[in-house]
């Protein structure tokens, strides 16, 4: 395998394909009905459907399972309990089973499940399955779950593996503390001219792809396990599968995960949350595909949900604006389970200063189990969670001192070699540019009023910023390969989730080997067949898998070069690729097709053949990361490999007696170091633009004092539909090149969300002098603040 | 009992229960799978379906009900490839995870079929019973507007 050459020849050249707003190669799949989703796969007569009997209790112990009378229904074929599968999984901390062994720790939690030909027949039989619980109190805020006498949730927590860097507290419901700490806070806050405190607090939120979890899992009678899942994560499932389901003596080879398009993930559908069941189940009815399609409701309580925060944030700076010190405190309602959430607390924990440039830095991020749905990733991954106070903050603090907000964040705005608060570097950024863009984009030097004296519009700006959080190892990987006409297929694992994947990787190829896009065919994973990906999460496979792409496509190029120099006698250096033909710089009249020669090879003078099929592989992987540091600074570790900065601006107008807000203009410019294809960039700044403003206007997962979930569907957890979306949205690409990036790409998935809720926060205090701290900002809550502004005026 | 319907032009005779949904009996029975499962509670329109030319959430709509009737998925939008729409929201990268296009598809397909000059406004509300998490809505209405502007006759 070739592995990446940064900036190797081709980088600094007119760009052909890399950089151009090419047509979605999934576009015509997609509008013409052919696309194929798991839930569209036909598995024929022999498919078996599954029903989930779940937890009615937050907190509560299992006394006993009783299933003779759904086991008797005619039509079922298997029930099974905890008792069936009693093993451990989770991606970063094994904290949680299968099925609920003795106990359950929320409401939805699955106890057992029901296997039939018919699903209402698995639906009628999974009522008669009776538990007895134990009911428990259960503690569903995260603060009461940090009081000394709390009830743990988790008593075993010390116990359960675990990745290297968490750090749980024994014998509390901390399931892990990150404490990143940079010179000396208190020095800091003495120095400055002003310290300011203050709190915030964002509730649970629900990622709402489209298309709900399904999984279809086949354990047929040779051993082999097939499973078509809906899964941002195909190889990552796999080896989860693999760990979990070892007793039965599957390994990785006998394990095989399809993943056709998917609906929608944000992170939903990242790691393994229901799809464990899928696997598991198959393994009890031998030889039967068993299918497990969520409900709209059981997406909203048992894949995962975005964690609440509670935040507090003291913050000292000079006069003139220099921030001296940060102080901040994140405790995180991560749920009754948090083998992926506890990531989220950790990537927050470290970058928590926000894209500022500070000299002394305290932060705990506490991972803090509750009684409520696990928590997860979520598009943002803990930075949209702790940027709305931090960016509130930002704004409070400017004013208190004088200076204007846009102005105090370029003063502080971190740059290229600053050094971040756990000890590394921070990569070439254009946060100074994204800032000045955004800003002349929504005209901030200039003040506007509404025409109706009953609305006033406010302007509300925030910077952002995030890096990929993963292990320290990471990696991707691509085959390659021509066919007879000179069109290609690639093989890559990352997944088409929407964001345009598929095509910035043939982009990316059609860059090195100078064939259009159009000739390119790139699928989506299949583990059998497609090469290695981690998981497409963390914004990080246009920059990881793209420069695997770009390895198996410089590998085709040498082999290229290699054959033509045999036959031909060129200089292998004095070759390149024009138009899907090889030239030469010493002879302009050569000229020689890739169709001619990639699969039949080129003929010598003797009528010999010489070279045959083209392929290439490729494989990328950070060398330079590690999550190696002290546990009580942070310090001495490399744990992220680059940040992706930006900026966004807000021109909202909102109604004095209502509180309704309604989005003017949004302005977000984004540096995505280069943009592969900017259409699918821009497209990223609408879609998440859209996605952040509705979590801070009106989404917010409410539940009720037992743990239960009161609006688990699209009429009571309203997402926004074409009218709730800005009059207008401004899309801003700043490109400073990521030195070890395709084409000096970054990511940029994730980000376009994050800059949403602060804008919107003040943008209103703005408009109406009311500071809100707590999301999400509606319009009943705008409304309450005004007529309690308007009483203690009157007192 | 038996039904007969039109399916994209053909018809079929098909034997549902009192409580089957049309949708899922256009993915079970006909083996149309572009007609997406979404909430099954008439909240997400990715199930939207033409029945005799007006789009209806497929999983509110009892298969019974539709004896007779003409039913259009967007694999039955046009004979001839793909319609004037279909291609603008390919040409401009429109959609991103795809579940919703079908469902969004035929709904513009009617708004055009019954507005060829629509404003910016009825675009919304033809498409806002359709949910997308991914695009911001923006680009497909810019390509449902360029779509009409082209149009020298009604689309399809």
């Amino acid at each position: 395998m070739t592995t990446l050459r940064p900036f190797e020849a081709g980088y600094t050249q007119d760009l052909r394909f890399v950089g151009k707003p090419a047509v979605r190669i999934d576009g015509i799949e997609k509008v013409s009905g052919a696309a194929r989703y798991v839930d569209d796969l036909d598995f024929g007569p022999d498919l078996m459907y599954a029903e989930i009997v779940e937890s009615p209790h937050a907190n509560a112990l299992i006394k006993n399972i009783d299933t003779a009378a759904a086991a008797a229904m005619p039509g079922v074929a298997k029930v099974v309990t905890g008792e069936d599968f009693p093993f451990e999984f989770g991606l970063y901390m094994k904290d949680r089973c299968v099925f609920a062994q003795d106990r359950v720790r929320f409401v939805g939690e699955q106890v057992a499940a029901v296997i039939a030909r018919d699903p209402r027949v698995a639906k009628r039989a999974a009522e008669l399955v009776n538990v007895t619980y134990e009911e428990l109190p259960s503690i569903l805020d995260p603060m009461e779950a940090l009081d000394t006498d709390a009830e743990l949730i988790h008593p075993d927590l010390a116990d359960y593996s675990r990745v290297p860097w968490f750090f749980p507290e024994k014998n509390t419901n901390i399931a892990h503390w990150r404490k990143t700490r940079k010179g000396d806070v208190e020095a800091g806050f003495a120095e400055a001219d002003l310290v300011l405190e203050g709190d915030y607090t964002v509730p649970r939120y629900a990622h709402c792809a489209i298309e709900p979890h399904v999984i279809v899992g086949l354990y047929d009678h040779s051993g082999r396990l097939t499973l078509w899942s809906a899964s941002q994560s195909p190889y990552t499932q796999r080896h989860l599968f693999a760990e979990a389901l070892a007793p039965l003596g599957l390994s990785h080879k006998d394990i095989r995960v399809i993943t056709p398009y998917v609906g929608g993930g944000f992170g939903g559908k990242a790691g393994v949350s229901m799809e464990i069941m899928g696997a598991a189940l198959a393994t009890a009815v031998k030889g039967h595909p068993v299918k497990i399609r969520f409900t709209r409701e059981q997406e909203f309580y048992n894949t995962y949900q975005r964690q609440g925060v509670v935040a507090h944030i003291k913050m000292g700076v000079k006069k003139d604006g220099t921030i001296t010190a940060l102080e901040h405190i994140l405790n995180w309602d991560a749920g009754a389970y948090v083998e992926y959430g506890a990531n989220v607390v950790n990537a927050a924990g470290l970058s928590a200063t926000g894209p500022y440039r500070i000299p002394n830095v305290s932060i705990d991020s506490k991972c803090i189990y509750t009684n409520l749905p696990p928590g997860g990733p979520y598009r943002g991954f803990g930075y949209s969670e702790f940027m709305f106070g931090l960016e509130s903050h930002v704004d409070r603090i400017a004013e208190a001192i004088g200076m204007d907000p846009v102005e105090f964040r370029r003063k502080n705005a971190i740059t290229e070699g600053d050094t971040l608060a756990y000890g590394a570097e921070m990569n070439p950024s254009g946060l100074v540019e994204a800032i000045d863009r955004a800003a002349e984009a929504i005209e901030w030097d200039k003040t506007e009023t509404s025409d109706d004296p009953t609305k006033a519009i406010g302007k509300g700006f925030a910077v952002f910023w995030k890096a990929p959080a993963m292990p320290p190892n990471p990696s991707s990987s691509s085959f390659l390969k021509f066919n007879e006409d000179g069109s290609i297929n690639i093989m890559v694992s990352g997944m088409e989730l929407g964001q345009g994947y598929l095509t910035v990787m043939a982009q990316i190829a059609a860059e090195i080997l100078a064939v259009p896009p159009t000739k390119i065919r790139v699928e989506t994973p299949d583990t059998d067949r497609n090469p290695y990906e981690w998981q497409t999460v963390a914004s990080h496979v246009t920059w990881s898998c793209g420069n695997a792409v770009h390895a198996a496509a410089v590998e085709a190029r040498e082999k290229i070069f290699e054959v033509v120099h045999q036959v031909h006698g060129f200089e292998e250096d004095s070759l390149y690729l024009e138009d899907e033909a090889v030239r030469s710089s010493t002879d302009p009249d050569f000229e020689l097709p890739l169709k001619d020669f990639v699969i039949a090879g080129i003929q010598d003078v003797d009528g010999t053949y010489k070279g045959g099929p083209i392929v290439g592989s490729g494989k990328f992987m950070p060398d330079f990361i590690t999550n190696s540091s002290d546990p009580e600074t942070s310090q001495g570790g490399h744990p992220n490999v680059h940040y992706t900065v930006g900026a966004a601006g807000v021109v909202l107008e909102v109604d004095r007696e209502t509180g309704r807000i309604d989005v003017k203009k949004v302005a977000l410019a984004v540096d995505v170091g280069k943009a592969i294809n900017p259409s699918l960039v821009e497209g990223q700044i609408t879609g998440g633009v859209v996605q952040g403003l509705a979590t801070v206007l009106y989404e917010d997962m409410r539940f009720d004092e037992k743990g239960r979930l009161l609006n688990p569907n699209f009429t009571d957890y309203k997402i926004p539909t074409a009218h709730d979306i800005p009059d207008e949205m401004i899309p801003i690409i700043v490109e400073v090149p990521q030195p070890d990036g395709p084409f000096g790409a970054r990511g940029v998935g994730e980000h376009t969300m994050i800059p949403a809720a602060p804008i919107v926060a003040n943008a209103v205090k703005d408009a109406l002098g009311v500071r809100i701290t707590s999301m999400p900002i509606t319009a009943e809550k705008v409304a309450l603040m005004l007529i309690d502004e308007t009483k203690e005026r009157r007192r | 009992m038996d039904i007969t319907v039109t399916v994209n032009g053909e018809p079929f005779t098909l034997s549902v229960q009192p409580a089957d949904v049309l949708l899922e009996t256009l993915r079970s029975s006909v083996g149309v799978k572009s007609p997406k499962v979404g909430c099954e509670r008439g909240d997400c329109g990715s199930c939207t379906v033409l029945l005799d030319g007006h789009s209806v959430r497929s999983c509110l709509v009892l298969s019974v009900e539709t004896d007779g009737q003409e039913i259009t998925t967007v694999e039955g939008l046009s004979d001839e490839g793909l319609t004037r729409l279909q291609q603008t929201l390919i040409d401009l990268n429109s959609f991103q995870c795809g579940f919703c296009a079908p469902g969004i598809v035929l709904a513009a397909a009617e708004l055009l079929e019954e507005e060829p000059q629509p404003t910016r406004g009825d675009v919304q509300t033809a498409i806002s019973g359709n949910l997308c998490r991914c695009t911001g809505y923006e680009p497909i209405i810019d390509a449902v507007l360029a779509a009409a502007d082209t149009a020298e006759e009604p689309d399809r």
